[in-house]
């Protein structure tokens, strides 16, 4: 399994063809407490750099964005169910949804988690 | 950081504790520190410290202060007893709300507390037309801290002593820590609680003194506006402006006895017409159906899809652990249990008018029992 992260603080981990997607740690830590989670239904068709989810910390809004292509297989209603799996297991337990990649060359142009974390560090 | 950022007395304090700074009204502030639900529990259920330094604390002294003041706002100054506190409303010629503020009787002169973001203007238009009678100062070297909660009186007492004997919306000078401290029962959570005025080199010491209690943490201004939100108390900017006038706000008890059947302040003739016959719109509170929280911006629409009022503070309770908001709606919508429909992020949300405070208010009122 890899994972790849988005300048947009998204996180994908990808095994095969099919993929994982949520926000990261750093995210999670940005938005402070997370009272609100919408996820994508499976069918629904994301395109990289798209709107995909809506996460709501008490004090904003945010859009989340598919950081690749695909179908979504599944929405995770455990985070809808409990917003706070955003802030408590960001990479783990809160992730968003699962699609299968309509085109694993998007995954070229995204950040390794070394790369992603020298880019936190440099904001 | 850009230069229009300007730091506080407690800007390395706040640092210091692990504070994220945020750009607020000219200065760096700190949003939150462990994370806001967390801060806003402590505070109902302990009691929290805020900086709120960058708010304006004025002077108003001089033979006319009491006259000019009540020149400019609608407040009745000539029963304002020695050491209490008075909300009032900064207005214009139009009756709209240039600032809301807490005024103090204090021996010879007047203290006033004005918000952050408008104190400049706020010092502008009092320097123009108070008469020459009355002089005003801006105390630049003054801290303001607020302690609220519960635990706010045992904490304070401790190093305060006698200070427990203050009621809602009364002040005293007291010392903290061998340093001079005004100190009033007050403050923006619905909460008991104390706002402390203390020289702006005093105030890391004094900061250090109340976080050392046990009933006390450090707080945020994110969980110091989710406080004020369920407790239905308006945000200047926000919720008040210049095109909100004190009776379509629900501040009618801002606008004292006499002062509405004098007049004499600005904006007289539209406040007296809509005590009379009803403003056209008014501010009330919504719950919000569903986890979602609906933001400031959010348009009231009709059945036909107009706008027809909006959003004016919207966000999460986390004591309620709902989404609560508050609008401007037309006078007809504001009844309780109304219920209005409202477009945000490309959706219909429904709102049902509900009654303010949304957690009821804990102030200690004197006479009241304990």
């Amino acid at each position: 399994m890899s994972v790849y992260y988005t300048k947009e603080h998204e996180w994908v981990a990808v095994e095969g063809d099919g993929a994982t997607v949520g926000v990261s740690d750093f995210a999670q830590g940005q938005l402070g407490d997370v009272v609100f989670v919408e996820v994508p239904e499976a069918g629904r068709a994301v395109t990289k750099g798209g709107e995909a989810a809506v996460v709501e910390s008490v004090k904003a809004a945010s859009d989340v964005y598919s950081p690749v292509s695909g179908t979504v297989t599944e929405g995770n209603q455990a985070v809808v169910d409990e917003p706070s799996l955003v802030n408590t297991d960001p990479e783990g337990e809160g992730w968003f949804f699962k699609l299968i990649l309509s085109d694993e060359g998007e995954l070229a142009g995204l950040m390794n988690a070394d790369q992603y974390k020298a880019y936190c560090e440099s904001l | 950081m850009s230069d229009s950022e300007k730091t506080l007395p407690l800007d390395g304090w706040h640092r210091g504790r692990g504070a994220r700074m945020v750009p607020f009204a000219d200065y760096q502030m700190p949003i939150q520190y462990e994370g806001i639900i967390a801060e806003h529990k402590w505070t109902r259920a302990s009691a929290g410290l805020f900086d709120v330094s960058h708010m304006g604390q004025l002077i108003v002294a001089g033979a006319e202060a009491e006259k000019g003041l009540e020149g400019l706002l609608p407040a009745d100054l000539a029963i304002l007893k020695e050491g209490r506190l008075k909300y009032s409303l900064l207005l214009d010629l139009e009756g709209g709300i240039i600032d809301d503020l807490m005024v103090t009787r204090r021996g010879d002169h007047f203290y006033l507390v004005v918000n952050g973001a408008t104190k400049e203007g706020d010092i502008a238009h009092l320097e123009e037309r108070l008469p020459r009678g009355a002089v005003l100062d801006h105390m630049k070297e003054q801290a303001l801290l607020a302690l609220q909660g519960p635990k706010a009186v045992d904490a304070l007492a401790r190093l305060v002593p006698g200070v427990e004997a203050l009621t809602f919306m009364q002040g005293a000078l007291f010392e903290l820590g061998g340093a001079k401290a005004w100190i009033s029962r007050s403050g923006y959570t619905g909460e008991d609680g104390f706002e402390i005025s203390i020289q702006a080199r005093d105030a890391e010491a004094a900061a250090d003194l109340l976080a050392a209690q046990p009933e006390i943490r450090p707080i945020g201004l994110g969980a110091r506006d989710s406080l004020r939100l369920e407790a239905g108390l308006p945000l200047y900017g926000h919720d008040l402006d210049r095109s909100t006038t004190p009776v379509e706000a629900g501040l009618t008890f801002a606008l004292s006895k006499r002062r509405r059947a004098e007049g004499g302040f600005p904006g007289w003739h539209r406040i007296a017409r809509e005590l009379a016959e009803g403003p056209t719109r008014k501010r009330v509170g919504l719950a919000i159906e569903g986890r979602q929280p609906v933001r400031e911006g959010a348009a009231m629409v009709d059945a036909a899809g107009k706008e027809v009022g909006k959003v004016t503070s919207g966000g999460f309770s986390p004591c309620l652990e709902a989404p609560i908001a508050m609008a401007y709606v037309p006078l007809a919508y504001a009844v309780e249990g109304t219920r209005i429909s409202l477009a945000s992020r490309g959706k219909i949300f429904t709102g049902i008018v509900s009654p303010m405070p949304f957690v009821p208010h804990r102030y200690q009122r004197k006479g009241a029992a304990e």
